[in-house]
């Protein structure tokens, strides 16, 4: 009985392994069907792009039910794209745990924004076109997930980019939102050229491009052998340099320092979008890229050690989870602080993969992506609530006026904090500092991480203190949102909770599932040596944290004008923290003045070196001319000029002698004839 | 008792010269014409001695040149005297040193 | 198509129809316009019915060999390879396009036509022609319509760009000519003369003997004369530091003849690279590599950035192109280099069918991008200064979207055109010579700054109050848009379409050369 469940599942699963693509080609159709809509059929474009994302969930879920079903599943296909010399450019898509789970998330969340989105949206004149953008985002993320290919990825990712940049810019007539978009563009096309080139340089050396390829793949044992045994220079194999290179592009995806920029401006996009692109699921495409791409990560690792990719990996994760959260707590725009929340959870993922591997990765990747959906939909709402107010100054005593909203709102923040037990968030975090603490090569990471969990938890306090306690600080009264926008947040708020127990140590179902085991409940799994002591521990740091936020801003309610408690307390830590530690003014007097510097330098060398040297030629030309008419005026044109005057002065003489008088020519005539005689006489003479 | 042949060469050369002098020397188109006559008369004069002082004096071709000479001489003096009198016309004189019109 | 292949002079057709229409547009005066469409939609027709009549193999087909002067080595030899028939393709519907762009122009449109058919029959002989002699006739025939139409319909300093224009190029073309003649001289025998045809100089280049001769009868001169043949195409395409004619006589140039300048006519010196330059000249080439690579480098980088400090549109775009056409001059000269293994084989091939795709996109994609400036200054009375927009997006959505899609496409968007070929190129490029992929991926980068910036000052921001009634795209432009933004598509998501006809001709032409 239970094979025939397993056969059939298998049978079921190669089924919808190998239909797949319509997950995301069913959103990109309704995307396109919803650009060529008239702008007024906003009922119809949200009912479309609703209903090709609802397809795409259902189609995900029974796929990720099959590879549940059946662990280790993996159903890979690919068909040739095009061929050049005799080189097949494949592209394919898979069906394996990893995509499954990422699949559902993205559809599912997705899904659910898409909701909030009519409600939040109601009023914009641009609704169709919003939903037009959504769609195809939707469909371009799902494209990541199930890529069996780079390039297929990188295609994706970049429309992923593009929608991206077209919702941070909606409105477009706010010029910031113009600049926002296109610095989250650039910034991320930083990391995608060497993403290019990482994936250009591993076509080149194994031939193709396809992750799984029944063992010809590109990050399959026997590609990765040739990798590693190739030598890149700077003592990495060539294995190690394309997985750096890769990393790049994920980092810049993923907001990673030092590409961390852009993805604080992107908060000038709609909430929903904020929630959607730049929370939950886009900027873990590059966590997720490093998953997919685990493989070449890790090889070449020794027993019990780690790669250069995953130390600089985990470093720069660690590093990302400190900077943000120093910074977030310094912000006092409701979404901007989430968003550098944002940048530090990316950077506990990337941490996370680095020491830990995918499971650990990519289940704070899940739940992160759960409850920062609630949070930046609470934000919304928030906002929505506050007509249009995005500064948590003018906010205040919420809790009252916003019931559902502040009660889902704490409990994705409790669970962003790490809360102890019944919070997804603590689990996660705790894989991944569990991960680091036993990391082999240094135990600092651990450290930072752990602060960063102090940090955390204090600034979301913080948030939660200005603005739902206390007393209300800003213009007119605020309202709750509307029922179609709170049923999301209610229903994200549940997973925020639940998803908490697929991973707990007791029963690691979320890890035995990537690894393509069955998992087994086992109170043991507590028993693990130091679990308990670490438990222990980062329960202690939330506390502290929840403390710390609460002895400073608990029910204060301070005015909006008035400084910052932390601001009194610590002026000199204050303001670097708020001026976000200099960055964007940092690259702005390196890296954009180099670019306009160069811009000017190639525009100088232009018009005035190459455009010189030709000026020079032509001048060199022109006075070779004006040389040749100097001669021709004076020497040739002289002389041609004096024998024409010659000419016609002995025409002159001799026309005189034509007097035109008959008589003098008879004279001329006799004297002639005279002279003739003469001579003849003369020379007849004997 | 025959004249001697120099005798009429003479004479012929005299009223050439005669001739000559008048072309050459009057103004008036009429008598340079006249003069231009008397030359042509001359050369007929010379034209009948040679003849008749020649080896042949029984053959008349030394006659039938004078009196070919004479027709044509006719004939120049008829187209001389329309020319001049055409040009009488046009400039109301016979004046040769006024009529420079080929001047070059 | 059997009717083709058993002789019927087709190439010949299509390189005369557009000179027959050039004619009667002469003579009709008003109604000049539809003559110069349909003879350029007839040529597009029979462009693509030499496209499907390819021979499968990748060798040159559809040849027409007659005597012409036997005392001078010229031979009247016209075929196609996947490649020529690529170009004249992508003249066909770049000539269509620039057409149907210019239905503004009312001073002496009789010429203005005629000499756009003209222009397209001087690239159709260019692209077809195997004979030296009569290749450089259309080669500088194309020069002669080009250059009236800048005098003649150009903008405020047309006069010294169209002589700017016109001398470049001409010198570019002398040097060519010289090198020729003295290929020609060196090859000739007591008995024959020496040879122009294209195929048999390669052929005897392959085998060494071209060089040999060359340096019996003039000494060591070979890698000069490559000098002086690469320099004549390096001003066309064109290769920094050969450019400067270019921003002047793009922007300049009335937009409809920038189509053709950047859309057609660049691509008759990456294609006289490939057909004449790397077969004939191959190891002269090969020997040169390193400063080549860096040339191009230079074109690409630079092109980029310079495009970043200009203030005019047309100026912008001129520069994008010049980068772009960089892409190409990258992977010819990457490909450059003796054969040595087949994962080497494996790049030049990639390589090659990116540069020749890029060729079709880039021709396809700026020239859609100066259709918008046409219609752009068509609208504002001409205006098309960088900072003279702002939010056009709102008035006219329809106009900022599609030229959204066209913009990206040239930024390298993938799914559209353009991503394809720049991936092959730089695939193709980067096993070949690392270092100088490496440097012009920064291109890609810049080349991405420079069109979102375009995007952010034309288009985004508030709208100023002189554009509230900025018109949107008519019903008429649209259906004219269409088939072009369809096939950015098409290729983008299908480039088998068209890279299945070009591979046989890329291995083709590589197991040919000899470097």
């Amino acid at each position: 009985m239970q094979d025939q469940a397993q056969v059939a599942a298998a049978v079921t699963g190669a089924i919808i392994g190998e239909t797949l693509v319509l997950v995301p080609v069913v959103p990109m159709i309704a995307s396109g069907a919803i650009a060529l809509m008239k702008r007024d059929r906003r009922k119809t474009a949200a009912r479309l792009a609703i209903g090709s994302l609802s397809f795409s969930f259902l189609y995900s879920l029974i796929a990720f039910v099959l590879v549940a079903m059946r662990p280790g599943l993996r159903v890979s296909t690919y068909s040739t794209w095009f061929v050049v010399g005799h080189t097949s450019v494949d592209l394919g898509w898979i069906l394996d745990p990893l995509s499954a789970v990422m699949l559902v998330m993205v559809s599912f969340v997705g899904l659910l924004i898409f909701i909030y989105s009519v409600g939040y949206m109601a009023h914009d004149e641009n609704f169709t076109r919003f939903f037009c953008f959504l769609s195809l985002f939707a469909g371009a993320m799902l494209g990541v997930v199930i890529s069996n290919s780079l390039l297929l990825l990188f295609m994706c990712w970049e429309i992923v980019g593009l929608t991206s940049y077209l919702l941070i810019g909606f409105w477009y007539q706010k010029p910031s939102a113009a600049a926002a978009a296109k610095k989250a563009f650039v910034t991320t096309r930083v990391g995608d050229i060497f993403f290019f080139l990482g994936i250009v340089w591993l076509f080149s050396q194994t031939g193709t491009l396809l992750l799984y390829k029944g063992g010809g793949g590109a990050i399959e044992p026997t590609a990765l052998a040739l990798l590693l045994s190739q030598h890149a220079g700077l003592g990495l194999s060539a294995a190690s340099a394309i997985a750096l290179l890769i990393f790049a592009g994920a980092a810049g995806k993923s907001g990673q320092l030092p590409l961390h920029v852009w993805l604080p401006d992107a908060m000038e996009g709609p909430t929903p979008v904020s929630a959607l692109i730049h929370a939950a699921t886009m900027v873990a495409a590059g966590v997720y890229l490093v998953a997919r791409v685990y493989p070449l990560m890790q090889i070449g690792a020794p027993a019990g050690g780690t790669t250069v990719a995953l130390t600089v990996i985990t470093w720069v994760g660690a590093a990302t989870a400190v900077f943000a959260a120093l910074i977030a707590v310094a912000q006092s725009d409701i979404k901007r602080i989430l968003a550098y929340s944002t940048v530090s959870q990316l950077g506990y993922m990337m941490a996370g993969l680095g020491v830990g591997g995918v499971a650990v990765g990519m289940f704070h990747l899940i739940t992160h992506a759960f409850f920062k959906a609630l949070l930046f939909l609470g934000a919304g709402s928030v906002i929505h609530g506050c007509h249009e107010e995005q500064d948590i100054r003018r906010m205040g005593g919420l809790r009252a006026d916003m019931p559902l909203t502040f009660i889902t709102y704490t409990i994705g923040m409790l669970a962003l904090c790490g809360f102890p037990i019944f919070f997804s968030g603590f689990w996660s975090k705790d894989a991944i500092l569990e991960a680091a603490q036993h990391w082999s090569v240094a135990k600092v990471p651990f450290y930072m991480l752990v602060f960063g969990a102090l940090l955390t938890a204090f600034y979301m306090t913080r948030q939660v203190c200005y603005v739902f306690l206390g007393y209300w600080r800003g213009h007119g009264t605020a309202h709750e949102s509307p029922k179609i926008m709170t049923t999301p947040l209610a229903i994200l708020a549940f997973f925020a909770m639940a998803l908490g127990l697929i991973g707990t140590p007791a029963w690691p179902w979320f890890r035995d599932f990537l690894d393509g085991r069955t998992a087994t409940f086992s109170w043991h799994g507590f028993a693990e040596p130091g679990l308990a002591l670490l438990m222990l521990t980062s329960s202690l740091v939330v506390f502290l944290g929840l403390w710390l936020g609460w002895r400073l801003y608990g029910n204060k309610s301070p005015k909006p004008k008035e400084p910052d408690a932390l601001e009194k307390s610590a002026p000199w830590l204050w303001a670097p923290l708020r001026d976000r530690l200099y960055v964007d003014e940092l690259y702005g007097v390196t890296v954009v003045a180099f670019y306009k510097w160069w811009a000017r330098v190639a525009d100088w060398l232009d018009r005035r070196v190459w455009g010189g040297i030709v000026s020079l030629v032509a001048w060199v030309f022109a006075l070779w001319a004006r040389l040749n008419r100097l001669l021709d005026v004076n020497w040739v044109d002289g002389g041609f000029d004096k024998t024409c005057e010659e000419l016609a002065e002995g025409g002159g003489l001799l026309a005189s002698l034509q007097s035109g008088r008959v008589q003098n020519y008879l004279r001329i005539l006799a004297v002639a004839v005279v002279a003739l005689a003469l001579v003849l006489i003369w020379s007849s003479r004997p | 008792m025959t004249t001697p042949l120099a005798g009429y060469l003479l004479v012929a050369a005299l009223v050439f010269a005669i001739g000559l002098g008048g072309a050459l020397t009057r103004r008036n188109a009429i008598i340079v014409l006249i003069g231009i006559e008397l030359m042509l008369n001359a050369a007929n004069l010379n034209l009948i001695a040679f003849w008749r002082y020649g080896p042949h004096p029984e053959a008349l071709t030394g006659m039938m040149f004078a009196i070919f000479s004479i027709a044509v001489a006719a004939a120049e003096a008829a187209v001389g005297l329309g020319l001049v009198i055409a040009i009488y016309r046009q400039t109301n004189t016979t004046e040769l040193d006024k009529i420079d019109r080929m001047k070059g | 198509m059997n009717a083709i292949a058993s002789g019927f002079p087709i190439l010949t057709v299509i390189t005369v129809l557009p000179l027959v229409g050039a004619m009667i547009a002469l003579l009709v005066g008003k109604h000049a316009r539809g003559v110069a469409l349909v003879t350029s939609f007839a040529c597009l027709v029979i462009a693509l019915l030499i496209w499907v009549s390819l021979p499968t193999d990748g060798s040159i087909g559809l040849v027409e060999l007659h005597p012409w002067a036997p005392s001078l080595g010229v031979e009247y030899h016209l075929g196609v390879d996947g490649l020529g028939a690529l170009m004249l393709l992508l003249s066909a519907i770049v000539t269509l396009m620039s057409v149907d762009a210019s239905h503004r122009v009312h001073h002496m449109p009789g010429l203005f036509y005629s000499l756009i058919l003209m222009l397209e029959s001087g690239l159709f002989g260019t692209f077809t022609a195997l004979n030296f002699f009569h290749w450089f006739l259309f080669w500088e025939l194309s020069l002669i319509p080009a250059f009236f139409l800048i005098k003649l319909w150009g903008g405020p300093r047309r006069g010294p760009a169209a002589t700017q224009f016109f001398v470049y190029t001409m010198a570019g073309s002398v040097a060519l000519l010289l090198s020729f003649l003295a290929v020609f001289l060196s090859t000739g025998t007591k008995s024959s003369p020496g040879t122009m045809d294209f195929g048999i100089l390669a052929a005897m280049s392959a085998s060494g003997g071209l060089a040999q001769m060359v340096t019996a009868h003039m000494g060591a001169v070979m890698p000069w004369l490559a000098v002086g043949v690469l320099a004549g195409f390096a001003v066309k395409v064109p290769l920094v530091p050969f450019h400067t004619w270019l921003p002047a006589a793009y922007a300049e140039a009335p937009s409809p003849v920038t189509m053709l300048l950047t859309g057609a006519m660049s691509k008759m010196g990456v294609y006289g690279l490939l057909r004449i330059a790397l077969p004939i000249f191959g190891p002269q080439i090969a020997a040169m590599r390193a400063p080549l690579l860096v040339l191009a480098v230079a074109t690409i980088v630079m092109g980029a950035w310079a495009a970043a400090a200009q203030k005019d549109l047309k100026s912008v775009f001129a520069y994008s192109s010049v980068n772009h056409l960089g892409y190409c001059l990258l992977g010819i000269f990457a490909l450059a280099v003796p054969v040595s293994g087949a994962a080497q084989q494996a790049s030049q091939a990639a390589a090659l069918n990116g540069v020749i795709l890029q060729m079709f996109n880039h021709g396809l994609t700026a020239a859609a991008i100066f259709w918008f400036i046409a219609m752009i200054q068509f609208r504002t009375g001409g205006l098309r200064g960088i900072d003279d927009f702002g939010g056009l997006r709102k008035p006219a959505p329809v106009f900022a979207g599609l030229m959204g899609i066209v913009l990206f496409s040239s930024l390298g968007l993938p799914g559209l055109n353009s991503f394809v070929s720049e991936f092959l190129i730089f695939r193709g490029t980067f096993p070949l010579s690392w270092i100088s992929a490496t440097v012009s991926v920064l291109g890609l980068l810049v080349t991405a700054i420079v069109i979102l910036t375009v995007i952010q000052k034309v288009f985004t921001g508030p709208v100023p109050e002189r554009w509230v009634n900025f018109p949107d795209l008519h019903h008429s432009e649209r259906i004219a848009l269409a088939p072009v933004i369809v096939l950015m598509f098409i290729i983008g998501l299908a480039p088998r379409l068209i890279l299945d006809t070009i591979n046989p001709t890329v291995m083709h032409l590589l197991s040919h050369w000899r470097f």
